[in-house]
């Protein structure tokens, strides 16, 4: 079954998403990365969704409860390289995901999880 | 051959020597510039055109082929008259001016049976009705025209986003905010947070008369959106009448901040990016 990698870096995970997302794929991710911050003892997840063309309700929704989950769990995650066309989408959609922090690329994620972990 | 028929043919320069005398007395078609020689011409290029369409006998249905050449010079004087500024209730009037004289003429050629003159009179009220409405039609349609081409060109009017520091962009609205423009701001505005990677963007409302539900929902779409993509918006150039309307209206902004003036969002971004603005030391000195 094919899954979506999550990287160790230190304190936090890596999430580079790079193929199109299905539910089936999205359920697995959550599940391996909730495992996985335990594990890890990971801090914070940074998700790179920059490579997503499409992102449907179901997706989003997702996104926001493997935020939530990890807030629960002790690590703060940050989804980074949202395309603008998907930002609209998700607005449109009525999810503003409102409980995810955001930034425009992996850099900027970095230092907002160093600064909010320190 | 009818009677009108006849008329126009025999008769044609004193149709259009009694319709030129009452264009002229008409008020709203002096207005027009009926004493001009352009609108005499036109009046009897029309006349003319008009004898043709009756000679083929093509009656009423001012649709038919027979009709082209009377529809292509309405057409004409129609954009000549709204030129002037006519509305098209003034410019439908030009065309009925006509019906004074033309029916004194077919009465005068018809007095002896009153049958043939109520036929005749039925007749070419009728054509002159739909020859009037006709050029109501495409006055209309000439300002529909206009209207949408200028609806077009105010969506090009480019909605600019302004870059003031690293990392700080505005985007200053002006005017009144529907779904369309929403889009394309948001799409500005989304654009250029990738293209200069700045993490805040201050909205200026400054320009925009009103505010109401579905404005502020617009807002709030684009604020979201632009959180989204890692950029914190703040909105300023509230007014008071539109910070009472947004209270009134029981808008929820939620968590967005706002600021009454550009200047203070902007020195709210330059303390979020632990900046500061200082004066130089001996300011005075150096024009020296």
């Amino acid at each position: 079954m094919e899954r979506i990698p999550i990287l160790k870096m230190g304190s936090f995970l890596l999430v580079t998403v790079q193929v199109d997302m299905h539910d089936q794929l999205a359920m697995n991710l959550q599940s391996d990365l909730t495992d996985k911050i335990v594990s890890a003892k990971a801090r914070g997840v940074l998700i790179d969704i920059s490579a997503l063309d499409i992102v449907d309700s179901f997706i989003g929704r997702m996104l926001g409860n493997i935020a939530s989950m990890s807030r629960i769990l002790d690590a703060e995650t940050v989804v980074v390289g949202m395309q603008p066309a998907v930002a609209i989408t998700l607005v449109e959609l009525g999810l503003a995901l409102t409980g995810v922090r955001t930034a425009l690329n992996i850099e900027k994620g970095m230092d907002l999880l160093r600064a909010s972990i320190g | 051959m009818s009677v009108l028929q006849q008329v126009l043919a025999n008769k044609e320069a004193e149709v259009l020597s009694a319709w030129i005398a009452e264009q002229a007395s008409d008020r709203t078609l002096q207005k027009g510039g009926s004493k001009s020689d352009a609108l005499k011409e036109q009046s009897a290029e029309l006349l003319g055109a008009l004898r043709e369409g009756v000679q083929q006998g093509n009656g009423e249905d001012i649709q038919a082929p027979g009709w082209t050449r009377t529809r292509e010079i309405l057409t004409d004087i129609s954009a000549h008259l709204i030129k002037r500024g006519l509305t098209p209730a003034e410019v439908a009037t030009f065309v009925f001016s006509l019906k004074r004289p033309l029916f004194q003429l077919v009465q005068t050629a018809t007095a002896k049976t009153p049958e043939v003159l109520a036929n005749e009179l039925w007749t070419t009220n009728q054509l002159l009705d739909r020859l009037g409405l006709f050029i109501t039609e495409v006055a209309l349609e000439s300002r529909e025209k206009t209207i949408s081409r200028q609806q077009t060109e105010m969506l090009e009017l480019s909605t600019p986003v302004v870059k003031l520091w690293d990392g700080i962009l505005a985007l200053p609205l002006i005017g009144t905010l529907d779904s369309e423009r929403t889009q394309i701001v948001m799409e500005n505005l989304l654009q250029e947070i990738v293209r200069t990677g700045a993490g805040l963007a201050i909205i200026d409302i400054t320009g925009v008369p009103t505010v109401d539900t579905l404005v502020a929902q617009h807002l709030l779409k684009t604020v979201a959106a632009a959180r989204l993509m890692g950029a914190e918006c703040i909105i300023s150039g509230i007014r008071p009448q539109i910070a009472s309307t947004i209270v009134h209206l029981g808008v929820d902004l939620g968590d967005v901040s706002t600021k009454a003036t550009l200047a203070d969002a902007f020195a709210v971004a330059l303390r979020k990016l632990h900046l500061m603005v200082a004066r130089m030391p001996h300011s005075g000195t150096s024009t020296e």
